[in-house]
């Protein structure tokens, strides 16, 4: 539905073509003689667009009109106010108005500033919008346009030589026929692929112990989270208290967190260690993986009453007093008990490491 | 500046406009004939301004999607310039007192520095977060839409599937994003992805250390992320809605059934100049809602929060909305850690892997389970009303209610701790609900499709109950029904359902003539518009109208 340039000048010809609909081309007088709105209708039916007006807007002048005018302009005009406000509030902070940076317990305004950039900006853009939609309504002619539609398969002409090129042209590669250059090319790909490939290596690393150990060893101190050591006076009956192997940055490490439970009296009757690990208590103190075996989350909201450890995660619940196994929840695995005991200066130590793997499942964890 | 004979190229015609046919007289059309000499698009140009885009709201829901991409580039490219995607420890000494000498990353430092420290930061912050949520939000709902109209259906399959990557892509982008700032809520969700990425069968270790470059946390991961989600996952979402538009351009919009409405035709606005009005509105409202959020309700206070510490957690952490129903998949899973020959699948592998695998999988794969259940395999243009495909509409309800029961048990301790139920009840709920719920919404949908299909064929035969009950002089009461087309010598409507709606009540008919105009109050007077001439009203009814009687309701009388 292009112009067709080979008509020449000539006012006589036809100077558009278009597929099966002629009448529709005018000649360059008629074009020339055509209004915009005319123009416009003609361009619609040549892209195969019926255009029904079904409402004009208000006539000039009328009532209605004007009504509609003012309604767009104060809506433009509001948007305009409220961006300046926005610029306002934006430079003006810390000029002739207060400080905007947020102080706690400081000044009002500080607390306001992001509010009242959002306020601004939001009335601004909404009047805008709004704006637009009424203008849209109000003052455009309300058209309703019907177009058609081509889908489906291609014409058969298209398919068939769009096909014919592609194995033509595939042909005259001769890729079908020197097999050594196809094979040879084909292996060059594959090669090249590799090549583009193995880089992505970088990323893989051969996974470590670390995934298997912590820093825990025997000897080394429980340490509370502000590096001091814990004695066995120095925790309540019922009480938790979060440590950290005594090792440089032992309280950052992912997997090394611990909780040293200090149980109550009527609780020290009713452990039921797991079998191998009676003896990693210490009297009435007990140490557990603070690392959930669901999915790592710290385990951390204990329950004295009912000796119960819930992970604030997926809700697995953990008893402790049975070897801290799972009662509730999707956890499957008890937490790791640490074995405790106390170095001749009196402060907790570990007498070894966890006797398995801390954290989440994994594949090969028991291997 | 004399004119010679005749030059093709010269002598403004002005009066004449014989030989100069056309030719563009302002500076602006002077310039357009400039480029259109050299480019040759004025056709493509015009085709593309007449493109016909049809009308519903509900057509505007992936619009919205697209606005908030624009949002989300825009104020994303701004957060970079002050973002610092680096796990180095720095001590804080940034103008929030409260933090002021902790230890932290520099990522969330960073993040604090943009909160506190950048002149309308904060803003662009929560911008973007707000943003990020109704991306996804708009995705999810413009997706039902899609479906339950089965716009998927042939030739739009492929767009579909495109649909169902953005929506991955999006929830991906989403995660990585949230992560950056390094606090401790969002520090705990890597803890559980890394948990996640470890729960993967045979490979989990080595993905592990391939992603985190070590066991968690490492010190790559927030510049990893980081890269991902401001280049990797953005600029694929790019080219893959560059695609889905120019697919939906190619392929035209689809259309509700109506009046003049064919598979051969787009009944609607031309894109120029009303469609571009709407859509510029639209992106001008959703900013606008946007950045009024972002300003006026707080999101993601990682101030309140502090900075990533792998011993701590707060209670009642939940991630964004469109990861928690996979929060609410981990809490409901049972505790099944499956054993073989001494090697583990751990329990988090089947909510957090195979359950969003194999629901991903479906969704891809929809259109052509249906294609081939039904068997049907002619194009669609016009869509659907969700009651015509009971079947679909059911599945599609039983699924949200699916999603829906793993998304609120993902904030099951939230309702636990709000309504005082047992934590443990509120899981056993989610366990239970889960498989018995969405077969009974399967059931009822169905039931309610089949019954709204029913009583749009009810209409279509006896007429619209117009509420009217007659006593004739017979003594026998009726019930006047207002017939919506021609009926046969029973009084029954020979209008056939063309899945469009039906109207059910006089007042789309005009039944109570048009509404008083008026936004606040009515700026004219009822009685001016009146719904039918007074001697209509009046009338007195002789007969039932049934055809028996020699009339039928419809029928003007004499």
């Amino acid at each position: 539905m292009s112009i067709d340039h080979r008509a020449g000048a000539h006012g006589e010809r036809s100077v558009g073509n278009t597929a099966g609909s002629s009448d529709l081309a005018p000649t360059r007088e008629q074009l020339a003689a055509m209004s915009h709105a005319e123009l416009d209708m003609l361009g619609a039916r040549l892209d195969d667009t019926e255009v029904v007006v079904l409402s004009n807007p208000p006539p000039p002048g009328s009532i209605a009109e004007k009504r509609a005018e003012r309604q767009v302009a104060l809506c433009f005009g509001l948007a305009t106010l409220f961006a300046f406000a926005f610029v306002i509030v934006f430079w003006g902070a810390g000029w002739f108005l207060p400080d905007w940076e947020y102080d706690v317990g400081g000044s009002a305004f500080g607390a306001l500033f992001t509010p009242l950039l959002g306020l601004t900006m939001g009335s601004a853009l909404a009047f805008l919008g709004i704006g637009i939609v009424l203008w849209a309504k109000k003052l455009m002619p309300h058209e309703v346009a019907t177009q058609g539609r081509h889908g489906g398969a291609s014409d058969p002409v298209d398919a068939q030589t769009a096909g014919g090129t592609i194995m033509a042209g595939f042909a005259r590669t001769g890729l079908a026929r020197h097999n050594i250059v196809r094979r040879s090319l084909l292996g060059a790909g594959g090669a090249l692929g590799l090549l583009a490939l193995v880089p992505l290596g970088g990323l893989i690393k051969k996974p470590g112990r670390e995934l298997v150990e912590t820093s825990w060893e025997a000897g080394v101190r429980l340490l509370r989270d502000d590096g001091t050591p814990v004695r066995p006076a120095d925790m309540l009956p019922g009480s938790l208290e979060t440590v950290f192997p005594a090792v440089e940055r032992g309280n950052r490490q992912a997997d090394a967190a611990t909780m040293l439970i200090r149980l109550r009296r009527e609780q020290v009757d009713q452990i039921q260690a797991p079998p191998g690990q009676e003896d990693f208590a210490w009297e009435d103190y007990l140490a557990f993986s603070k690392v959930c075996t669901h999915a790592g989350c710290p385990v951390s909201l204990y329950e004295q009453e009912t000796g119960r450890i819930l992970c604030p995660c997926h809700q697995s619940q953990f008893i402790v007093t049975e070897g801290a196994r799972p009662v509730f929840g999707p956890a499957a695995r008890a937490l790791p008990q640490l074995p405790i005991e106390l170095d001749d200066e009196g402060y907790f130590v570990a007498r070894s490491d966890y006797p398995e793997p801390v954290g989440p499942s994994f594949w090969n964890r028991e291997k | 500046m004399s004119a010679p004979a005749v030059p093709p190229r010269s002598a403004p015609a002005a009066g004449s406009g014989a030989a100069r046919a056309g030719a563009p007289v302002s500076p602006v059309g002077r310039a357009a004939a400039e480029v259109d000499d050299r480019m040759t698009i004025a056709a493509p140009l015009r085709r593309t301004l007449n493109k016909v885009f049809p009308e519903h709201w509900s057509f505007l829901l992936g619009e919205i999607a697209l606005y908030s991409f624009v949002i989300l580039l825009l104020t994303g490219t701004y957060l970079t310039f002050f973002f610092d995607a680096s796990m180095q420890e720095v001590v804080y000494e940034g103008s929030y007192a409260p933090l002021r000498g902790v230890e932290m990353s520099a990522a969330y430092a960073s993040s604090l520095d943009i909160s506190f420290d950048v002149r309308g930061g904060l803003l662009m912050r929560q911008i973007h977060h707000w943003a990020a949520l109704l991306f996804v939000a708009s995705i999810f709902v413009h997706m039902m839409r899609i479906f339950f109209t089965g716009a998927f259906r042939k030739p739009r399959e492929a767009n579909w599937t495109i649909g169902v990557l953005l929506l991955v892509l999006a929830t991906l982008e989403g995660f990585t994003g949230y992560t950056l700032p390094d606090d401790l809520l969002s520090g705990t969700g890597l803890r559980i992805a890394s948990a996640i990425i470890l729960s993967v069968p045979v490979i989990g270790t080595w993905a592990q250390y391939a992603v985190f470059n070590g066991p968690f946390p490492g010190e790559e991961i927030i510049g990893r992320f980081y890269i991902a989600h401001v280049l990797l996952i953005p600029g694929i979402l790019l080219a893959l809605i560059a695609v889905h538009l120019l697919l939906l351009i190619k392929q035209k919009h689809t259309q509700f059934p109506g009046p003049g409405k064919t598979e051969q035709n787009v009944v609607g606005h031309r894109f120029y100049p009303v469609f571009m009005a709407n859509g510029g509105s639209l992106f001008m409202v959703v900013f606008a809602v946007v950045a009024a959020l972002g300003g006026l309700i707080q999101m993601n206070p990682i101030w309140l929060y502090g900075p990533y510490n792998p011993a701590q957690v707060s209670s009642g952490s939940q991630p964004d909305w469109y990861v928690g129903f996979l929060d609410g998949s981990t809490r409901l899973f049972p505790a099944w850690d499956i054993s073989i020959f001494g090697y583990q699948i751990p329990g988090i592998f089947w909510p957090t892997v195979v359950l969003p695998g194999v629901l991903v999988t479906l969704l891809l794969l929809y259109p052509m389970i249906e294609r081939k259940l039904t068997k049907d395999t002619v194009h669609h243009n016009l869509l659907q009303r969700p009651r015509d495909v009971p079947v679909r509409t059911s599945l599609g309800m039983m699924m949200i209610t699916f999603y829906l029961v793993l998304w609120i048990s993902g904030g099951n301790d939230l309702i636990a701790d709000k309504f005082n139920i047992s934590l443990n009840a509120m899981t056993w709920i989610g366990r239970i609900g889960l498989i018995v719920l969405p077969p009974i919404v399967y059931v009822a949908t169905y039931r309610l499709c089949l019954g709204l299909q029913r009583h749009d064929r009810q209409v279509l035969e006896h007429g619209i109950e117009t509420g009217i009950i007659r006593r004739l002089p017979s003594g026998e009461f009726i019930e006047v029904h207002q017939p919506l087309g021609p009926v046969d010598e029973h009084g029954h409507g020979l209008l056939q359902y063309g899945g469009a709606p039906v109207p059910k009540k006089m007042n789309s008919l005009g039944g109570a003539g048009r509404r008083v105009r008026g936004f606040f109050s009515p700026i004219e007077e009822p009685a001016a518009i009146k719904a039918a001439p007074a001697e209509l009203e009046e009338r007195e009814l002789t007969g039932s109208g049934r055809p028996s009687d020699g009339g039928r309701p419809a029928d003007p009388r004499p």
